[in-house]
This record gives C-alpha cells, sequence and structure tokens, in this order.
C-alpha cells in the first residue's frame, strides 16, 4: 500500500535533488533552472499528497498556482539567461564571475 | 465577492488596473518620450494610494479571509508606496542620462509594489506566496534592466537564481505547514500552535519558511547575493532594493512569525536571534573592506536587518512597534544616501568608488554636510534619529529578557560605525585625486536636504509616527 510517508519521501529526496543541482553544478546554468523546476515540483508532489490525506482542496489549488508561477519564473528566467548570454558570450556557471562573491 | 471584500483590495485593484492600463498605451502609441511624464504620474498615483491606505479605517479580514487590512499593513502599505513613489523621482534624470528611461520601467515598480501590497497584508500562505513571487519576478527584470550591461544581466541572473532557490524553500515550508496544520489560514494555523506543542512536521515547516523569508530580507548567513545584484543592478534599482522590499519582506516575516506562529514564539524565537546576530556582525565587519558605495549600502543594510529583526525576537507589541519604526526610519536614511550616490559621476560616467568621496565638503559644501548627517544617523549616534531607531529595538529586547542580544547589538553598532565616520572622513579630510563632477538634479537635491533635516527634525516627537507604529503593532498580536 502506498500512504503518505512515501509521497512525502519521494518529495524530499526530489527536493534535495534539486538543490544540490544548484549548488554542486559547475557546469551550466541551464542545469539551474532545471533543478529549480525540480524543486517546485517536489513541492507539488508535498501538496497533492497533503491535500488526498486531509481530503481538502486547498493542496490542490495551490499546486495550480505554483505551477502558474513556476512557469512565468522560467520564462522570466531563460530572458535573463539570454540577456546574459548575449553580453557575456557564455552561460558557463564558472563565468558568472564579474563581480566577486 | 461581496462589497465588502472588494473594498479591502480596492487599492491594490486600482494600482493593477492603472498598470495594465498604462501598459497598452504605452505598447500600443511606443512614445518612449512620454516615459518620464508616465514615471512623475505613477509616483502621483502612488502617493495618491498611500494617502487612501493611510486615512481609510481598519477593515480586518476578507475575501475569504485571503487578504488583511489592519492598521499593521496599512503602516507597512503606506511606507511602501511612499518610498517607492519617492525612488521613481530620485530615478528619472539618472534613467535619462543613461538612456534607460523607458515606459516600461515604472510598471515594472507598479507591478512589484502591488506585489509588497499583497505580501504584507496577507491573511492566507496562497496570498503570501503569489504576492512574493509578482514582487521577486518583477525586481529580477528590474536588476537586468540594463539590458546591454554585463554587470547589471548578472546581478539580474544572480538575483533570480537566489530568488527562486528562496522561494523553493519558503514553498517547502508552506507545504509542510498545511499538511501538519491542515490550513493555509493564519488564523487556522494559529489555533493549532494553541493546542499544544509544535509537531516535527510543522516545526520543520516553519524552519523552511523562515529560512526563505530570510532571503527575501538578505539576513545572514542568507545573504550572498545581496552585495553583488546591489553592485551591478543599475543605481535607482539598488535604491529601490534597498527600500521597498526590505520593508515589505520584514513586514511579511513579523506576519508569519507573529500572526500564523504566534503562540510558538519560543520555537522561532532562537532562530530568529541567531539571524540577528549573524546578520549585524557579518554586516558591520564585512562593510569595512569595501571600495564600491554601493557594495558597501549592501552590507550596511544586512546590519540593519540584523537590528530589525532584534526587534521581533522580542515577540511582544514593543517589539514589532520597535521593528516598524526602525524600518520607517531606514528607509529615510537610505533614501537619502541613494540620493547622492545617484549623482556620483566622473567625466559624465558613473563613479560609484569611495575614493571618489574625497575631500567633498570643499567642492560641495552643503551636500557634504547632508551626507555628514545621514551617515551619523545610520551609524546610531545620538543627535539622530537613527540613534532612537536602534534606541527602541535595544529597549524591546531588554524588556522581553533578551539583554545579551542586546548587548550584542551595542558592539555590532560600535563596528559598524568606524565604516560610516570613515566616509565622513574621508569627504572632510581625505586627500582630492579624481574629483567628483559637480552638479546634482533638482530632485535628488532637494530628496537629500529633505532626508537630512528629517534626521534633525525628527528627533523632537519622530513626527506622531511612535503612536502610530504602537497602535499597528497592537493589531498584529493577537
Amino acid at each position: 500500500m502506498v500512504g503518505l510517508e512515501h509521497y512525502l519521501t519521494v518529495a524530499a529526496a526530489l527536493f534535495v535533488i534539486g538543490i544540490f543541482g544548484i549548488f554542486l553544478n559547475r557546469k551550466n546554468v541551464i542545469v539551474i533552472l532545471m533543478s529549480i523546476e525540480l524543486m517546485l515540483l517536489a513541492v507539488n508532489i508535498n501538496f497533492v499528497a497533503f491535500s488526498g490525506f486531509l481530503g481538502d482542496v486547498t493542496g490542490q489549488v495551490f499546486t495550480l498556482f505554483v505551477l502558474t508561477v513556476a512557469a512565468a519564473e522560467a520564462a522570466i528566467g531563460l530572458a535573463i539567461l539570454v540577456c546574459f548570454f548575449r553580453n557575456r558570450g557564455t552561460i558557463d556557471v564558472e563565468d558568472v564571475n564579474v563581480m566577486k562573491g | 465577492m461581496t462589497s465588502a471584500d472588494l473594498e479591502i483590495i480596492l487599492p491594490e485593484i486600482v494600482l493593477a488596473l492603472y498598470a495594465m492600463g498604462a501598459l497598452l498605451i504605452g505598447v500600443y502609441t511606443r512614445q518612449d518620450g512620454m516615459a518620464r511624464t508616465l514615471t512623475m504620474l505613477t509616483a502621483l498615483v502612488m502617493v495618491a494610494v498611500a494617502f487612501w491606505v493611510g486615512v481609510s479605517p481598519d477593515a480586518g479580514l476578507g475575501v475569504s479571509n485571503m487578504i488583511v487590512k489592519d492598521g499593521f499593513s496599512r503602516f507597512a502599505q503606506v511606507t511602501i508606496l511612499l518610498s517607492a513613489a519617492t525612488v521613481l523621482v530620485l530615478s528619472t534624470d539618472w534613467m535619462e542620462r543613461y538612456g534607460l528611461l523607458r515606459f516600461e520601467y515604472p510598471l515594472i515598480v507598479t507591478l512589484a509594489v502591488i506585489g509588497m501590497m499583497i505580501m504584507v497584508s496577507s491573511g492566507n500562505l496562497l496570498t503570501l506566496y503569489m504576492g512574493l513571487e509578482l514582487q521577486s519576478l518583477a525586481m529580477y527584470v528590474l536588476a537586468a534592466l540594463r539590458r546591454d550591461s554585463v554587470r547589471s544581466t548578472e546581478a539580474g541572473l544572480k538575483y533570480f537564481v537566489l530568488g527562486a532557490l528562496s522561494s523553493g524553500l519558503l514553498l517547502y515550508g508552506i507545504s509542510l505547514t498545511y499538511g501538519y496544520a491542515g490550513s493555509t489560514e493564519f488564523g487556522a494555523i494559529i489555533l493549532v500552535a494553541l493546542a499544544g506543542d509544535l509537531s516535527l512536521g510543522l516545526l520543520f515547516g516553519l524552519v523552511f519558511i523562515l529560512a526563505g523569508l530570510a532571503f527575501k530580507i538578505s539576513a545572514a548567513p542568507f545573504h550572498m547575493w545581496t552585495p553583488d545584484v546591489y553592485e551591478g543592478a543599475p543605481t535607482p534599482i539598488t535604491t529601490l532594493m534597498a527600500t521597498a522590499p526590505k520593508v515589505a519582506a520584514m513586514a511579511m516575516f513579523a506576519r508569519v512569525t507573529h500572526d500564523a506562529f504566534g503562540q510558538a514564539v519560543n520555537d522561532w524565537q532562537q532562530i530568529v536571534a541567531v539571524l540577528s546576530v549573524v546578520s549585524m556582525f557579518l554586516g558591520s565587519i564585512a562593510a569595512i573592506g569595501q571600495r564600491d558605495i554601493k557594495r558597501l549600502m549592501a552590507y550596511s543594510s544586512i546590519a540593519h536587518m540584523g537590528f530589525a529583526l532584534m526587534g521581533l525576537t522580542a515577540g511582544t507589541v514593543a517589539g514589532v512597534q520597535a521593528m516598524l519604526l526602525y524600518m520607517a526610519i531606514y528607509v529615510v536614511m537610505n533614501l537619502g544616501v541613494f540620493a547622492f550616490v545617484l549623482s556620483m559621476t566622473r567625466d559624465g560616467r558613473e563613479a560609484t568608488d569611495i575614493a571618489s568621496l574625497n575631500k567633498l565638503s570643499a567642492r560641495r559644501p552643503g551636500q557634504a554636510l547632508a551626507l555628514l548627517v545621514l551617515m551619523f544617523s545610520l551609524a546610531g549616534i545620538p543627535p539622530f534619529i537613527g540613534f532612537f531607531a536602534k534606541l527602541y529595538v535595544l529597549q524591546a529586547a531588554v524588556g522581553a529578557g533578551l539583554v545579551w542580544l542586546a548587548v550584542l547589538g551595542v558592539v555590532a553598532t560600535v563596528i559598524g560605525a568606524f565604516y560610516y565616520i570613515r566616509i565622513v572622513y574621508l569627504m572632510y579630510f581625505g586627500e582630492a585625486d579624481a574629483p567628483l563632477d559637480d552638479g546634482m538634479a533638482p530632485a535628488q537635491g532637494i530628496v537629500l536636504a529633505g532626508c537630512a533635516i528629517i534626521m534633525v527634525v525628527g528627533v523632537v516627537n519622530l513626527f506622531g509616527l511612535e503612536g502610530v507604529a504602537a497602535a499597528a503593532a497592537a493589531t498584529l498580536i493577537r
């Protein structure tokens, strides 16, 4: 039987993979965008699992909002990335270093 | 939606309709010549809405308990609207000089302001998240507004990646809170906390939410985006980032801790205290080595956020009152300093290195004096209003029995005073080598002088803000 804890475990694993994807990735900014998407989707699994467990639709409504915001976020992220590429000619993570920090 | 609901969110709706209508007109006429008029008009609309929000009565919860218009949210909204309007007025000359004054600029700022207004008046984790995202997405775009500059786009990219990460952390916390409290409404979460100790799941949710919010207010150890984004973003955008969004995020922080988790003060008090101490010390120590005034102001804002958090740590009405006063005063000080930074040019190009302030007093005595007042106020030196901001926060911390926190705060103030006073030293006793161009736009001069005068005159009674902030804080704590 697949219970709530299984869903939560999957979501937690995906979320951690997403965070590690952002920090350990040394290659490409696109991979960071994918990691961010993974984190948001992990949260959605959480919401839907809790929604089913509690018998309450708030979680599913929240998921729809999160999906919409994630789409807008990806659009803006890619737009900024295109601008950065035009100026710098590269999107390697190691080259995002004009300012120290 | 009933008429009572409509009344509660009418200011936000009016601003949103204004932004969309102006955007349509701008796109169809394609006249960037009207950008200056539009910027001024937007500032005017914001001031009008601020006045409207300020005089309207407390309406309480509405829109299915999603939005709450109490004294606290109105105080924060008025601060946000007025500071954003001031930034718009300040920035037109800078934007024009560097060819950035397009009609989109005031409209994106308006959208960010709507997001901030929703953040501070949210009564539900859903509205909190939507408001926060509206504000963040607009700010990412603004940070990368100078599309042909590597620094500006890099700032936008860094802000975006770390902002999205913090949104993810916040959202994960919200999902856990929803699962273990059974609701996303603040009013329902506080009842769960009232029943006894927080469950482990709820505690995890709280920690994730606080981590996400700490990113947004740039509290250490979640501050790493701040210096780079402040340095790279166009200076008017840095001015905006240092003022209105900080107020909004701090008010949201207060709302989550005191409203949703108001019965679990002991659970979050230690976390907020650690954020506060680390921010104060990191902001004060790391600023010492900075050569760029925008980076310096970034570290200064980290330290100031630490002080504002100290007020929240108390978990009392006095603490929230101190936080509100601190944020209002902080915004005025920052607007004054940035009004000067916006005017810093050398041979027609922007020059934000601290060395260019050398011997400023010889050529621009009035401005040097105003900057001296503002720097002393930022440092918290007694005759000026910045001292009273810190005094209220320290009193609140002592009143809540957190004497150790207050002592550490005083130590951090003394360390931080060093770099503010160093700027004053350079202005009056430095070696003039590569002087700045003379001249300053009228709007910048007026704001700089006005903020400096407020620092001195406000000492009399803080313009009656003390009572307003106390009333606002009282509505937050149930």
